[in-house]
């Protein structure tokens, strides 16, 4: 049974910290080969996880998500209300999106997430989070200079946008939902989920213009 | 807790690092540090607990290991903490005996537990003491264990933005004890919260439950 016991984890920390290799992939890999050994662990499973964190669950979905609010009226007015359930209508629902909100950017708004005390991320729809939304750079500023970090991002937002930070300081979690670029009428449901970008469902891009050569609209 | 965790608004971290392709993982040992702690989360664990042991990384530590390295540290330590495993076994790599309560996850059961939602709202038995549109006041002090109120927005003004029913007290979870509280989206003028951000029109939304509110 887990103790519950802050000064018992922080000595086990300390011990660990003092006696284990420095090398991250020498600890996994005792670490795995341990578990393995005592039956709680089937390295079969570890692998099972990758795959599918690499082959099926990832920032697709979202931007299927997104392109449909963007053709469907209806499914936006369900995402915009429940998006757990319209997640769900595409198969979508999986881990950290039971309490999903979705937050729309228009002219005058923009929307950007993060985690300032850990790293929450709607993982079922977007996939692994990438390193730099778990770094203390983009933690610890995102919150305070939105529109400084938005820059390093080659996102220039005007004077009269609004930019409104989503902190995930309990267990809702939020997907940003771009406005349909111009010159995409007519486009299917394929050819706007390409242009999605996962960042502009965590807000670090907004305008999902594509560039096509030779465009002229 | 006022640990290194808690980052929002520090300065002095640097650029980010921008990438804006979809890199599941960057290294092996990453890949399958992460698939290890999704194959053995315990059931006498809550997800603030755990959470918890990864604010408890000392801050030199938690601030310069790279982010699956916490993980991994993270997981082994709630594992020996839970007699799952012991200490001499973390540090030889050798098993002293097998698990008395081994079950291990089956490969097959990865896309099933991979597509279930975990929700955290409850039945609770109180109304809201607060409605959309009201002016709150967030707690001045932050707390000895695990809490959700960051520091940055301790004692600061805000309005209620929405509600969002009950979910269970994250604070009381990391000690075992699971209740639910009523939660809302507050939120803040970027003024309200950063000296330098006069005349800004940003806002900040935080989720926050009600024992971090008063009236103002």
């Amino acid at each position: 049974m887990s103790s519950f016991n802050s000064e018992k984890i922080a000595e086990i920390h300390r011990e660990l910290h003092s006696k284990l290799p420095s090398e991250p992939a020498l600890r996994v890999k005792a670490l795995e080969g341990l578990l393995v050994e005592k039956g709680m662990i089937k390295s079969e499973t570890i692998d099972a996880w990758i795959e599918h964190y690499t082959e099926e669950i990832g920032p697709k979905r979202g931007a299927h998500v997104v392109a449909r609010s963007w053709l469907d009226a209806a499914f936006r007015d369900r995402l915009m209300s429940d998006a757990p359930s319209a997640l769900d209508e595409l198969g979508y629902l999986g881990h950290a999106t039971g309490h999903l909100k979705a937050v729309e950017n228009t002219p005058t708004i923009h929307n950007l997430v993060v985690c300032t005390l850990c790293s929450c991320y709607p993982f079922g729809v977007l996939g692994m989070a990438p390193n730099w939304y778990k770094t203390a750079a983009y933690r610890s500023r995102a919150v305070r200079d939105p529109r400084g970090v938005l820059a390093e991002f080659g996102v220039r937002i005007g004077d009269d946008v609004e930019v409104r930070v989503w902190d995930s300081t309990a267990e809702l979690r939020y997907l940003v939902i771009s406005e349909r670029p111009q010159g995409t009428d007519g486009w299917d449901e394929a050819a706007l989920t390409a242009l999605v970008s996962r960042n502009s469902m965590i807000g670090t891009d907004r305008d999902l213009t594509p560039f096509v050569s030779g465009w002229t609209d | 807790m006022d640990g290194a965790h808690d980052l929002g608004g520090k300065q002095g971290f640097g650029p980010i690092e921008v990438e804006t392709d979809f890199i599941a993982f960057h290294e092996p040992w990453q890949a399958r540090g992460w698939a290890i702690t999704r194959s053995t989360f315990r059931s006498d664990w809550t997800i603030d607990w755990w959470r918890h042991i990864r604010e408890l990384i000392d801050p030199v530590n938690y601030l310069s290991r790279h982010y699956f390295d916490s993980w991994l540290q993270l997981q082994t330590a709630a594992l020996i903490d839970s007699g799952a495993l012991t200490m001499t076994e973390a540090v030889s790599g050798q098993a002293a005996d097998l698990a008395p309560d081994a079950d291990p996850m089956a490969p097959e059961a990865v896309v099933a537990i991979a597509a279930k939602a975990a929700y955290f709202d409850r039945p609770i038995d109180s109304a809201p003491a607060f409605n959309p549109g009201d002016t709150v006041r967030t707690r001045r002090m932050g707390a000895i264990g695990h809490c959700r109120l960051p520091a940055y927005a301790q004692g600061r003004s805000g309005q209620i933005h929405a509600y969002h029913g009950a979910h269970i007290f994250a604070d009381d979870s990391a000690r075992g004890d699971e209740h639910p509280e009523h939660i809302y989206s507050v939120v803040f003028e970027a003024s309200e919260l950063w000296p330098e951000a006069a005349g800004r029109r940003d806002r900040i939304y935080l989720d926050l439950w009600e024992p971090y509110l008063e009236r103002a």
